[in-house]
């Protein structure tokens, strides 16, 4: 099986998470699609530690960030494609 | 896999099976947790349960205080229990309810005799007890007999890809088998109430959910000083990578797999619809929801963590995994099965699933969990209200 650097758990997210230790700048990743067994490509712009998270497209201020096909937060900071999104550029809705 | 049919259990007097025979010496209040241990120290085979609380609790708090001491008692996982209170009022209110399930129970009571001649009388019947017990042999029951909670703690997104799912895989094979489950961690599912709520079986049990879940949130909003995001998610969480309550929410919601919940549990409260998923009204913490959970009569409880969180129970074997290769290796003492090869597509879902209910059916027929082993014998009781 090919090696996976980043899951994504619904075709709806667009963000995935890092499975291998780390990912460098500019790393070709391979992502696998957990809900249908798809295979998609992202080339990353940051180091970003396992658990955490990369966008999967450009994203803009107030924009909702999709997990497990859900709404878990806005975007509080513009996000470019293969960045890393956490706690600097991403606040909860609810508190 | 063909799921095995049995495990091997204490069948106990009131129907009930246990995966423990404890002999637990059960302080009333704070004051007796020094006679507790004493008895505990005396008597091998036995363990005392020392807490904080016990003394002028009132309405709402109080009752839930005698539930969890009451239910703790109860549980079959305790074989015989001795009650150890500073006055005989409560302490006889403790003993007469646990005596219900026909176990041994006796209580003493401090007050007039003070603690030397209270330690001698009640090691005496600890004594009795312990030997008693110790002659317990375990016998084959069916997997129906388990009673499994469930609460994940120091999570991380690894939680909710891997351990959770994996929990949530065993959940959906077990049920039809007509075990009781239980979750909980009401404002941990804030931000997927929502979709937790159309996980009730019936109309009822949605409504009875969000109620509970909206009571708990103004509570905390009503209370909350600073900003909620600083606490929830914690640290720990976003160390691991989790950004908001929402994410850590819909993590921690694959523990019930594709489950419904079939009623709604106050805490403590035993589960009275049969077998299947129950939600329990809880606080996150590891300590008190676990202690709630096994004061409600489960009798085994299965810890997904991340980051790695350490927590046992005083009566219920906590059997910990985790989908964090880091946490796998560096608190390896900790795990009881690792799911992390799930991250390298090593290990299905399925194949998770199925090593999760083998642990679970070796922990519940005696093999120790880790947690156990290190000595965790965490007992956290829930306060509602400061005291009179």
């Amino acid at each position: 099986m090919a090696k996976t650097d980043i899951i994504i758990h619904d075709k709806k997210d667009n963000v995935g998470v890092v499975v291998i230790e780390k990912i460098t700048p500019d790393q070709d990743c391979s992502c696998w699609i957990m809900e249908n067994d798809g295979s998609v490509t992202i080339k990353s712009k940051n180091e970003i530690p396992l658990g955490h998270k990369i966008a999967m497209v450009d994203f803009k201020e107030g924009d909702t960030i999709l997990k497990y096909g859900h709404d878990i937060g806005k975007v509080v900071k513009p996000i470019k494609k293969g960045e890393h999104v956490h706690v600097h550029n991403v606040k909860t809705k609810k508190w | 896999m063909e799921i095995p049919k049995s495990f091997l259990g204490y069948k106990r007097e009131n129907g009930r099976v246990g995966t423990r025979n404890h002999v637990v010496i059960l302080p009333v209040d704070d004051i007796s947790n020094a006679c507790a241990e004493a008895v505990a120290n005396n008597i091998k085979g036995t363990f005392a349960i020392p807490h904080a609380y016990g003394r002028l609790q009132f309405g709402a708090d109080l009752e839930l205080f005698f539930d969890t001491m009451i239910g703790t008692g109860k549980n079959p996982n305790v074989a015989a229990c001795v009650v150890i209170g500073i006055e005989p009022k409560w302490t006889k209110k403790i003993v007469d309810a646990i005596a219900k399930t026909g176990k041994p129970v006796e209580g003493f009571s401090i007050e007039g005799a003070g603690d030397i001649k209270t330690i001698m009388k009640a090691s005496v019947k600890a004594q009795e007890f312990s030997q008693w017990a110790s002659e317990k042999q375990r016998e084959e029951c069916p997997l129906s007999d388990l009673w499994i909670s469930v609460k994940c703690g120091e999570s991380d997104t690894t939680s909710g890809m891997a351990a959770n799912p994996a929990v949530g895989n065993l959940m959906d094979k077990l049920e039809p088998l007509g075990v009781h489950l239980c979750f909980g961690e009401t404002s941990e599912l804030t931000g997927a109430e929502k979709v937790c709520a159309t996980r009730g079986a019936t109309p009822e049990a949605s409504k009875k959910f969000m109620k509970t879940w909206s009571d708990y949130n103004d509570f905390i909003l009503k209370e909350a000083t600073n900003d909620l995001s600083e606490s929830q998610p914690t640290a720990g969480n976003i160390a691991g990578g989790l950004t908001t309550i929402e994410e850590k929410a819909f993590g921690n919601f694959q523990k019930i797999g594709s489950r419904k919940f079939i009623d709604v549990l106050t805490p403590a409260e035993e589960p009275k619809k049969g077998p299947g998923l129950y939600f329990m009204d809880t606080s996150s913490a590891a300590g008190e929801c676990l202690t709630l959970q096994a004061a409600a009569g489960f009798n085994i409880h299965l810890f997904p963590t991340g980051q790695g969180n350490i927590i046992g129970n005083a009566i219920e074997p906590v059997v910990k995994l985790t989908g964090n290769p880091s946490t796998a290796i560096n608190m390896k003492e900790h795990i009881d099965l690792d799911v992390s090869k799930i991250l390298k597509r090593e290990m299905n879902m399925d194949q998770a699933g199925d090593e999760l209910i083998k642990t679970t059916i070796r922990a519940a027929s005696g093999r120790l969990t880790c947690a156990e082993v290190l000595g965790h014998k965490e007992f956290i009781m829930t306060k509602l209200f400061r005291s009179a």
